[in-house]
């Protein structure tokens, strides 16, 4: 390498290389760092999770790349309506993931039916009765800015995670 | 052709076919007896003064359990004349069954599924007559003025 | 789970009516090239389609049973819901349905009527723009959709400081409009036209004429006109098959008649009349005509029908929308094709009787198996791209 810029190098990261660090922080930062979700669509907020992913409001820029596999993807974002046809298949594709997985329902569809929620016999109202969801985004349909704000709440919560201690255990330990 | 001229057609070739007209209707209506649907609309599709290239919209419609009947509505457009038409037949609501037009017209083989699917007509010598937007195991047909949820549909509930 | 899955959904094929050689690839309905919740059951021999089975149904949110325990005026907004990418085209259709069966279709003032016009030609735009861009993802093609939705984005704006919201918009009423423009739309649509004009021509050269795309799309699904209208298929798809039908023209709803367009057909320049890329070629035109529109209706709503202080666009709006008993079938021409309402009031209710709506996406995707025998499994999402339809009127 060529010497002034190993110099550049050292300048950056201290004289010794070395970041000391909490291994949860390490894990947690790498983890909030590239939020891929799944690139499917339900509904209506789909078009509006595509309009966030593109040139106006480039979810790019916080890590966030829309990945085609369930098995590729950190984070499902169920984007609209969820019927009971659908509901299965939502199932199926959360199992399908790796941990650690999280879930956005994004629209008043997939919190609680939405509009939906009187005389829509076919559809579920609340893709939580299927699935455990992490962050709710309210709107029909949100916001890009709302959405942006729903992956932000999520990087929150993965922050205050611990691998070492993970909560869930102290649950069953009690 | 006025849609006098249209009746006088069809009156001249299947006199019992017609059994009312409803003139209150945007397009006018004739009501046609089931067993005659599939020959009035290959007369109304086939002559050369109607040619009623394009069926726009099929409907099933329930009247409900009080007046008991069912109704399918097919609307026809002409392409080349800009002719309206709508067609109706009355059903009853018991094992409702009529003939299928999806040998005339391709488009009735979608339409004519989602009216059985959404109201359980069933379609006579339909290419492919099974549900179409509801799950394939979904009891009754939900657009049936007498329908009722299901409680649970695969252990999730329905209700809000 | 597995033994559930095959009973809600079982395939078409099986074992028993496949041959050897023959094997069923499931693609959906979470595929991204699906546009949306379609399940495609595709029967290949090889790289060959022998047969597609469409299993719809994934997004079926029961606008029916809706609009049949709902009052007319609350209706609106689930049509705005069906094709969510032109909400304006479909809620106008809905409102000129009911204002039709009231009798005050002929009263509506000449403001109102051109201030329709802009906001649906402009969603025109908007909704030509996602088919576009997402065919171009469709087929590898990855600029053209953030330049298209960059574009599109404008469009949403204005079209959020018009009713509020950005993509489903509950702005046009029975009998009138929610408010009237906002002041200084008018000056700021015409600043977007000259904004938007060298961006069309932009997507001409990096999209509808590029060497890639038209060795992609052309002689590709090749749609007869005669099937197309067997189909029931409007629109796009049915002008880029060589026939001249457009509503607007042909039924001169609103104030069409008094505005100066073309209707752009398919003729076959990279191949033949009716393939994937004529169909393309007749979007991106109407985008043209749209913005002749909007000039056209600008210039009117700056002179002719200029807005006043007494000018109330709910003036006309019903309290109590209770039509006679009647049947009435409307239609009109939205992005996608032909999107009709059947209604039946009986006269005691506020609410319809029985409300069918004939989505276009519905017909114009009943053609996909005859269209897609015998291509290329390749070429099947080119064909389901330039179909360019939306699952939730599919489905509704």
């Amino acid at each position: 390498m060529d010497e002034s810029l190993s110099n550049v190098g050292r300048i950056k990261t201290g004289e010794s290389g070395i970041i000391i660090s909490k291994l949860d922080d390490l894990l947690n930062w790498a983890r909030l760092s590239s939020l891929w979700p799944m690139g499917f669509g339900l509904a209506c907020c789909a078009i509006e999770f595509m309009s966030t992913a593109s040139s106006a409001y480039d979810l790019d820029r916080f890590g966030v790349i829309p990945r085609n596999s369930p098995r590729q993807s950190d984070v499902m974002i169920v984007s609209g309506t969820v019927t009971f046809k659908m509901a299965e298949r939502v199932k199926r594709l959360y199992e399908q993931m790796a941990e650690p997985r999280y879930v956005i329902s994004m629209g008043s569809c997939a919190n609680c039916g939405g509009p939906y929620w009187e005389h829509g016999y076919h559809v579920l109202k609340g893709i939580d009765r299927v699935i455990p969801v992490d962050v709710y985004v309210p709107g029909c349909p949100p916001r890009p800015e709302a959405l942006i704000g729903g992956f932000l709440k999520l990087q929150e919560k993965i922050k205050g995670e611990s691998a070492l201690r993970p909560k869930g255990i102290e649950k069953l330990m009690k | 052709m006025s849609f006098e001229e249209i009746k006088e057609l069809i009156n001249r070739q299947f006199p019992v076919a017609i059994l009312s007209e409803d003139l209150t209707a945007t397009p006018n209506t004739l009501e046609i007896s089931k067993d005659f649907i599939l020959s009035v609309c290959q007369l109304l599709y086939e002559h050369d003064k109607t040619y009623f290239d394009s069926l726009s919209c099929l409907t099933g419609l329930d009247n409900g359990p009080e007046i008991n009947t069912m109704e399918v509505i097919y609307h026809l457009y002409s392409i080349p004349y800009d002719l309206h038409l709508a067609l109706k037949v009355i059903l009853k609501r018991e094992r409702p069954e009529i003939e299928s037009v999806a040998s005339i017209w391709k488009t009735a083989d979608w339409h004519e599924r989602e009216a059985y699917d959404l109201l359980g007509i069933t379609f006579r010598n339909h290419p492919d007559l099974r549900r179409i937007l509801l799950p394939a195991d979904w009891e009754g047909h939900p657009l049936k003025k007498d329908y009722v949820e299901p409680e649970f549909y695969h252990g999730m509930k329905v209700d809000y | 789970m597995t033994s559930q899955l095959t009973a809600s959904e079982p395939l078409k094929y099986s074992e028993s009516n496949l041959r050897t050689e023959e094997m069923i690839i499931n693609i959906g309905p979470q595929h991204p090239a699906t546009h949306g919740v379609l399940r495609l059951e595709v029967v290949t021999d090889g790289e060959l389609v022998v047969d597609v089975v469409p299993h719809l149904g994934y997004l079926h949110r029961c606008f029916e049973k809706h609009a049949e325990a709902l009052a007319y005026n609350q209706i609106i907004p689930y049509t705005d819901r069906m094709d969510y990418v032109a909400a304006m085209n479909n809620e106008w259709a809905f409102v000129m349905g009911v204002e039709k069966m009231l009798g005050i279709d002929q009263d509506i003032p000449k403001r109102i009527e051109y201030i329709r016009v802009l906001v649906s030609e402009l969603n025109r735009i908007a909704s030509h723009f996602v088919a576009l861009g997402t065919y171009g993802l469709d087929i590898g093609a990855f600029t053209p959709f953030l330049w298209m939705m960059r574009d599109r984005e404008h469009i949403l704006r204005m079209l959020e400081w018009v009713s509020g919201a950005r993509m489903l918009y509950n702005y046009i009423w029975v009998g009138g409009l929610f408010y009237d423009l906002p002041v200084g739309f008018e000056e700021q649509t015409k600043a977007f036209v000259t904004y938007l004009k060298p961006k069309l021509k932009e997507v001409e050269t990096i999209l509808v004429s590029n060497k890639i795309f038209v060795e992609r799309t052309a002689n590709v699904g090749i749609l007869d006109r005669d099937l197309a209208i067997n189909y029931g298929i409007t629109g796009p798809i049915l002008r880029g098959s060589g026939l001249r039908f457009d509503l607007r023209k042909v039924d001169g709803y609103s104030v069409y008649p008094e505005l100066n367009f073309e209707v752009p057909v398919g003729e076959g320049f990279q191949g033949t009349v009716g393939d994937c890329w004529d169909r393309t070629w007749v979007r991106y035109r109407e985008c043209w005509e749209s913005v002749r529109i909007i000039e056209q209706c600008i210039e009117k709503l700056l002179a002719d029908h200029k807005r006043t202080r007494e000018f109330n666009p709910q003036a006309l709006v019903p309290k109590k929308i209770r039509p006679k008993a009647q049947d009435l079938y409307v239609r009109a021409e939205n992005p996608k094709g032909e999107l009709g309402f059947f209604f039946r009031a009986n006269g005691r209710a506020d609410q319809p009787f029985r409300c069918k709506a004939r989505g276009p996406s519905f017909s114009n995707l009943s053609v996909l198996p005859e269209i897609s025998k015998n291509c290329m499994l390749g070429d099947l999402f080119a064909i389901v791209g330039s179909l360019d339809f939306v699952m939730g009127e599919v489905d509704r």
